[in-house]
Order: structure tokens, then sequence, then C-alpha cells
């Protein structure tokens, strides 16, 4: 089971291993609290969708399991995000569309569908906090390197009241050399493939290892 | 008409849902890989997003509005495109085996496909009428063939350069997209 949770972080990191879920980590990783505001939600999502499939997944019919699990899947999306809305008004807005665009994120169906509906409860809760974790992991790596570039400092407010600062750095080496084009697009690109070279690379090395 | 127009450039070039609003990015990335299969994801795309917006928009009009269930538009809204895209594939298994053949297989990963529910929830929290959503819901899958098949044609001629050992396949790929990000940001402001 410990695997199962390791699992996610490196060799099956959901976004750099397997690809999925790129759309919300090239959009929401400008900052890092939209970063962490978005892997909690996406986490919560994936545990509790996870959870609930596989409960059902000896009483679901094989035909209509995808519709099955997207109403699963969309059901928590809307709680989660009345819940956002009504708590967390900065950063509903800061994630606008890409919060009920959780529904068609690729890991959380991809999970549904390859682990939670051959296995148990405690196991596919286990394996969707790791895939959460994972998740949320790559979006904190893409978000610090983007902000740090774009601002020159990492700002983190309090998600429920965002006049309370909880943590702020800020480099002074590197305000004057800010670069702008790394809070839009290209600079989500840019990162994702540096970022994602380095885990292609991390990997082959690690095989490399056990084939020796 | 002007209006619909400048609407329609914007969406196609301006803010192209791919390298601007980062949606669409797992197709964007897996049916790249050569340029046919591109275009026929590209138009299976268009054809979805069409009909699923408006049934979508005519939902939201008759039924969530009046009966005041807002609230059940995420669930509606891809339930509606989850079956509208299995009553497709349905449809032309049964009336077109050529045409199955060559969209068949991109059709299930429609589903999952983010610019589908966006641009449905777009149409609504933009408040369009019919035609603006009619403009909006071609326009914007437009935008997403235009730089699919760009991209593909840019990775077939990837495929035989020579890169390094942990850049091959995506993350070189990422690299292409980000300078036609940079490309296409040269449009801004044209409308």
């Amino acid at each position: 089971m410990w695997n199962n949770f390791k699992n996610g972080f490196i060799k099956e990191n959901p976004v750099f291993g397997l690809y999925l879920g790129m759309c919300s980590t090239l959009a929401i990783s400008t900052s890092l609290n939209n970063a962490v505001g978005m892997g909690v939600c996406v986490t919560l999502v994936l545990i509790f969708s996870n959870v609930i499939i596989s409960a059902i997944r000896k009483i679901t019919p094989d035909e209509i399991r995808i519709p099955v699990y997207i109403v699963v899947i969309a059901t928590l999306v809307t709680i989660v995000e009345m819940l956002v809305h009504a708590f967390m008004p900065e950063l509903y807005t800061s994630l606008g569309v890409f919060l009920s665009l959780i529904v068609v994120n690729c890991i959380i169906l991809g999970r549904a569908e390859a682990f939670a509906s051959k296995n148990g409860v405690v196991a596919s809760a286990v394996d969707g906090l790791g895939m959460g974790l994972g998740y949320t992991f790559a979006l904190l790596l893409i978000s610090v390197v983007r902000e740090l570039l774009a601002t020159g400092g990492i700002a983190f407010y309090n998600p429920f009241d965002a006049t309370q600062q909880l943590f702020a750095f800020s480099l002074e080496a590197l305000k004057p050399y800010t670069i702008s084009l790394f809070s839009g697009s290209v600079g989500a690109f840019l990162t994702f493939a540096c970022f994602a070279a380095l885990f292609t690379w991390i990997r082959s090395r690690s095989s490399k290892k056990e084939a020796k | 008409m002007t209006e619909l127009l400048s609407m329609a450039l914007a969406a196609v070039i301006i803010n192209n849902v791919v390298l601007s609003q980062f949606l669409g990015i797992c197709p964007f990335l897996g049916v790249s890989k050569n340029s046919k299969s591109a275009i026929g994801m590209g138009v299976a795309v268009i054809f979805v997003i069409f009909g699923a917006s408006l049934i979508t928009y005519a939902l939201y009009h008759l039924v969530l509005v009046p009966f005041k269930i807002e609230y059940m538009q995420l669930i509606s809204f891809i339930l509606v495109i989850a079956t509208f895209v299995q009553f497709t594939e349905m449809f032309i298994k049964k009336y077109s085996a050529s045409l199955y053949k060559s969209l068949g297989i991109y059709l299930p990963l429609i589903t999952t496909n983010c610019v589908v529910l966006f641009v449905a929830q777009d149409n609504i929290t933009q408040g369009y009428d019919l035609i603006e959503t009619i403009v909006n819901s071609i326009s914007v899958p437009l935008g997403f063939m235009l730089v699919l098949y760009l991209f593909s044609c840019l990775r077939e001629r990837l495929d035989s350069a020579d890169t390094l050992p942990s850049w091959k396949g995506n993350p070189v790929a990422l690299v292409v997209a980000a300078l036609m990000a940079l490309a296409f940001s040269g449009f801004a402001g044209i409308v």
C-alpha cells in the first residue's frame, strides 16, 4: 500500500509521467496560492470519487460505467465548487473556469477506471491520496518556478481570508530581471517541458540502477 | 455582422483555446503524432462541440432556468456531452462505416476533452444569445483544429530530429508548443 502511495510522486507522477490533467496544471500554476488551492480541491475529489466508485464497483453494470463515474465525479466537483465559492471567494475567482473543469480532469476518470473499479475501498482511498498529492506536488514545482521568475518573489495568502499574508519571500537580486513571459502560456509550456525532461531523466536513471 | 466576425477571429487566433487558454492539452499532445489523425480529431471535435453546445444551451434556458436549478449545470452538461458523444458514435457506426473508421477512435476521447465542457459553460457565463452561441461553438473548436494540425506537422519533422534522450517525445514537443504560443501571442491586439 505504501508503494501505491509512493508511486504517485516520481515513478507514476500523473502529470510528469503520464501527462494527465495537463490543462489545469498549465493554467493554474501561475502562483503558489492557486497551486495549493487547486491541488487540495483535486485531491479531495479524487479521494472521494475513488472511495465511492470502489464501493459501488460490484453493482455498476459494465456497459454504463463511464456515465456512472462521470455523474459521481460531477456531483463531487459541484460540492467542492460550492464550498470554495462560499468560503474562499478569492480562490474561486482566480481558479475561475478550471474549478468546474476538474470534472474532465483525466486523472480522476483515469484512476476511477484503472484503479478504483478493480480494488477495495481502503486501497482506492490511499491511491486517490497518493495520486492527488503527486498532482499537487507537480503543481507546486511548476508554480514556484513560474512565480519566482515572473514576479521575483513568492507570496502565500490565507485562502480563507485574502488580506492575511501567511508567508512571503522575495529575492531583491532577481527583481530587476523578472520575466513577465513566465506568467503567460509561453512560460507555462517551457517550465513544464523542463520538468517533464527532468522527470524522464530521473526515471531512466533509476531503472538503469535496477537493471544493474 | 462585423462583431460576430471579430468574435470568431478572436476565438480562432487570439484567444486560441490551446495556446492561450490551456484547454484540450491532452488531445493536443496525444493525437498530434501525424497530421491525418489531427484533422480527423479536429473535425470530430468541431461536430461534437457544435451539437453539444446547442443542446446544452437549450437545456439551460428551457429546463434549468425555469425550474431554478442552475446549480445542476455542471452535472447535466457533462451528462449531455457524454451521451451526445455516445450517440454520435453509434450513429456514425451504423450509417457510415468509412467515416467511423476515420473518426471512430477519437470520439470516446472527446468526452474528457475539456474544450467541450468549457465551450458549453462559456456560452452560458458570457450570456451569449443563440447566434453568438453558434458562432462561438464553431470558431473555438476551429482554433483547436488549426493549432492541432500545425502542431502535428511540426511534430512529424521533430521525430527525425536528434534530441537528447530525456527530452525525446513529449518534453521537446512542449518546447515547440511554447514557441507556437509565443508566435500566436503576436496576434494579440488585432481585433
